[in-house]
């Protein structure tokens, strides 16, 4: 082809036609964790605002558990590893290995979940609610947030579990195993973001 | 059991809400009544609140629209007149009862008339004009209208169950938390936006994966025509705004329903915070509702000119423009609030910024109009009727823009006078110029032009003389939503503004009567090429109405339409599923339980939208096939209505 001819019709997408399915369906998915991930800038905006609002209360440094913290990252870093693991499992269509890496990818995020109503817990115990402060407001709706995605995260790889097993690995499936993976992981940079700039920077000396 | 839902809800010492919720249940009873003696019934189920078809739900979305703009427009009747009579005297609506009216009247006239007709209009036009067959996702397109049904009609029960929010359409803090809103109107409001804000986050995200992903083949962005283009901004803007809504209602919503203080006045809470975000959706929301109707007057204007569109380069860059600034101007709703000599600056230069990327499309209208062959048909009348208006509110708006001017302006009626001058003449101008122009498209005949043209100059006519008195008694100091005044300098400006309101309500009856004669007349009326205005974007290529598939081949945009047949095959459609209207149906039941505190039914609303979903994943056919021969009789048919129509045009 020569120089012109390419410099013409530089958008192949567009000269192709309409693109495939799966094309649609991961990119259309990719927008709406755009949009997703706006809404938790809200509540990160909120939070750095509301973060010296402690209406004489505790703040940061006296409430947050560094060690629980790690221990609930690593089990959301492992799941993500177990849900790449599926991934693969599903491009070979090994219904043994998917069901197994879903089920790790479950429980791990079960391990996470449970860890973080169990910080929650503790610091309503501990008079420190959200509805104590501002600040305490903030904190919970930004990393509850967070937790009720993962919670629906769950609810939706169960779903995902029963469609493998009993319907195979139809097209409209994997399409949706697709989006799955990809909001899972996402959770995984929005808790990184929430990692860093809510308990590393909230617990710095 | 039912929470703080009893008998009390319903005012029954209340005429005017009861009366008027009467007349509205009566006539809601009669239509269902009509559509089942008719047997209409399975019809409707099956072809329409079913269908996953574009066209289908666009016009559902308009017909929405229309439905709520009587409502709103009722509202605003009751405004006027309260105001023509409350001089020296307490008028005919109560305090309490004129404060829901303002409310209820900026929120559905926002959310549940301009939302719906700008997206029914690009859920009809878009797919069309790219040359494909459907969205991006058509079950969730169905999903996502039925959602905003949803949330309109939480809007509308709180007329007889309970009462609306008193806040104003934005419900600021700290009046709308608990201590000052007690009641459920507060509640209404945010769950209904709630709702139909995920609707409508959905549908950007349709739509805009739709413009990128879904073209015809050899359609380049280049050559998208600029209704795509606005769109395309528009749904951007969707899908980057609409989260913030979401997040800052719910946190209005932790603080009424679970004690927390985002926005109290006490314990930390920052209510600065909530207007900071509420316009950070707010302001591009402004431009998610004109952008797409810029986009229709650049269809209008270039089809009846006669003329391709005058600096179609410059008009794609002055959308994308307009697209990004939009986000940067947020502040000037606040000028306010006390952040300073320097970022009010900013922000106002910011926002007199915007207005240039505007007028290149003002001047690109006008020089796509110099030396064409302008036909005046109704849509036309619409489209210079909103050059004039929307600069002249675009002016005002510049005004504004000045900080210090917006000091003494801030809250009068004169910034009443400004954003209605820009959302009427500018969005719904141009919805009521797009509602004409894709009308023959969308039923297969013309709107009538004579009542069309009827219902523009009252229209117009009536909306100067609304609103001209509203920036004189802005410019006197009359504050915004008042309820009663006794300064005799601002009732004769108030009676004129009530005049002006009744020309617009004759003109919404012509466009009424107008809809009902040409429906009549329908036969008369037929356009049998598919082209009624000589159009020359890909949508005047199909039969009117469009086949289900709209093209039975993809249009190839890179060369000339061959004049001889295709080959024609099968074509696969999605098949119509009633998942959008159950999931919406248990999304008004959650709502519903939620602002009346029925745990139980949240309960009950929650699991049956997710059991929803779940008998959605399982079906196992999701499309159904248009066989070739008939996909090759309707092309046929399309074919042989055109040639004939062009001999006789030529003889």
């Amino acid at each position: 082809m020569n120089a012109a001819a390419t410099s013409m019709e530089q958008e192949p997408t567009s000269a192709d036609g309409p693109a495939s399915r799966r094309i649609t369906v991961g990119y259309g998915f990719w927008i709406f964790l755009l949009s997703d991930i706006i809404m938790f800038s809200a509540f990160f905006a909120t939070y750095a605002v509301l973060n010296g609002a402690t209406n004489g209360g505790p703040g940061p440094a006296q409430l947050f558990d560094t060690t629980n913290v790690a221990i609930e990252t690593a089990c959301l870093l492992a799941s993500s590893f177990s849900c790449g693991m599926a991934s693969l499992a599903v491009a070979e269509r090994n219904q043994k290995w998917t069901q197994l890496s879903l089920l790790t990818t479950g429980l791990l995020g079960t391990a996470f979940l449970v860890l973080e109503l169990r910080e929650f817990s503790s610091l309503v115990a501990r008079g420190a609610g959200p509805t104590h402060s501002a600040f305490l407001s903030s904190f919970f709706t930004l990393v509850g947030c967070h937790g009720a995605h993962i919670t629906a995260g769950l609810l939706w790889l169960g779903t995902m579990m029963a469609q493998f097993y009993a319907k195979g690995f139809r097209e409209n499936i994997q399409h949706r195993y697709l989006c799955f993976s990809l909001f899972w992981h996402a959770l995984d940079i929005i808790w990184i973001a929430i990692f860093s700039l809510v308990y590393l920077n909230g617990t710095r000396l | 059991m039912f929470g703080k839902l009893t008998w009390s809800a319903i005012p029954f010492d209340q005429p005017i809400p009861l009366a008027s919720s009467l007349v509205v249940g009566l006539i809601m009873g009669a239509v269902l009544a009509w559509v089942f003696v008719k047997g209409y019934a399975p019809y409707l189920w099956r072809e329409w609140i079913t269908s996953v078809d574009h066209k289908r739900i666009g016009v559902m979305y308009c017909i929405l629209a229309l439905v709520m703009l009587i409502r709103g427009f009722i509202d605003a009747l009751m405004m006027r007149s309260q105001q023509a009579l409350a001089f020296h005297g307490p008028g005919y609506l109560p305090p309490e009862h004129y404060d829901q009216i303002f409310s209820a009247h900026g929120t559905i006239m926002i959310f549940f008339v301009a939302m719906p007709f700008v997206i029914g209009l690009m859920n009809f036009v878009i797919p069309l004009q790219l040359g494909v067959r459907d969205v991006a996702f058509p079950t969730l397109n169905s999903v996502s209208f039925w959602l905003t049904a949803s949330g309109s009609f939480l809007v509308t029960i709180s007329l007889v169950v309970g009462e609306f929010a008193r806040t104003g359409w934005l419900a600021y803090p700290p009046l709308s938390e608990l201590t000052y809103s007690p009641g459920v109107g507060v509640d209404y409001y945010l769950w209904a936006l709630e709702i139909s804000g995920i609707g409508t986050l959905m549908a950007g995200i349709n739509m805009a994966t739709t413009i990128l992903k879904l073209r015809a083949p050899g359609l380049t962005y280049m050559r998208m025509p600029v209704f795509c283009w606005t769109s395309l901004a528009s749904n951007l803007l969707i899908v980057a705004a609409f989260p913030i809504l979401t997040a800052v209602l719910a946190m209005l919503l932790l603080d009424r329903y679970c004690d927390f203080h985002f926005f109290t006045t006490t314990a930390g809470g920052n209510p600065m915070m909530f207007v900071n975000l509420i316009w950070a959706w707010g302001h591009p929301e402004v431009y998610i509702l004109i952008l797409p109707a810029f986009g229709v007057f650049s269809e209008v204007i270039a089809t009846f000119s006669g003329k391709p569109l005058f600096g179609y380069r410059s008009m794609v860059a002055a959308t994308m423009v307009i697209c990004i600034l939009s986000f940067t101007v947020w502040l000037h709703h606040f000028f306010t609030m006390g952040a300073g000599g320097d970022v009010n600056a900013v922000f106002g230069i910011l926002s007199m910024v915007i207005a240039v990327p505007t007028g290149v499309k003002i001047f690109n209208w006008l020089f796509t109009m110099y030396g064409g062959r302008i036909r005046y048909t109704a849509p036309m009348c619409w489209s210079v009727g909103f050059i004039i208006t929307f600069m002249i509110g675009g002016m005002t708006g510049v005004l504004l823009a000045v900080p210090p001017a917006d000091f003494v302006l801030h809250n009068s009626l004169f910034l009443v006078a400004h954003f209605h001058n820009v959302i009427i003449g500018g969005v719904l101008f141009g919805a009521f110029a797009g509602y004409t122009y894709w009308f023959p498209k969308a039923f297969g005949f013309t709107l009538d032009e004579r009542l069309g043209k009827a219902a523009f100059w009252f229209w117009f006519v009536g909306f100067w003389v609304t609103f001209v008195p509203l920036y004189m008694l802005g410019l006197m100091g009359m504050t915004r939503r008042m309820q009663h005044y006794d300064r005799p300098e601002w009732y004769p400006w108030t009676l004129v503004s009530m005049a002006g309101a009744l020309l617009i309500l004759t003109g919404i009856v012509l466009q009424v009567v107008q809809l009902v004669v040409s429906i009549r007349t329908r036969d008369k009326r037929r356009d049998v090429t598919g082209d009624p205005w000589d159009g020359r974007s890909l949508e005047w290529s199909t039969p009117s109405p469009p086949p289900v598939f709209n093209f039975a081949v993809y249009p190839d945009v890179s060369g000339k339409q061959p004049e001889t047949e295709p080959q024609y095959a099968a074509i696969d459609v999605p098949r119509n599923t009633p998942t959008g209207f159950v999931a919406a149906f248990f999304a008004t039941v959650t709502g519903f339980s939620l602002i009346w505190h029925i745990w139980w039914l949240v309960i009950v609303g929650l699991v049956g939208a997710y059991a929803t979903f779940v008998v959605f994943a399982w079906r196992d056919e999701s499309e159904t096939e248009v066989p070739a021969d008939e996909v090759a009789r309707i092309d046929r048919a399309n074919r042989q209505a055109r040639s004939v129509a062009l001999r006789g045009h030529a003889a």
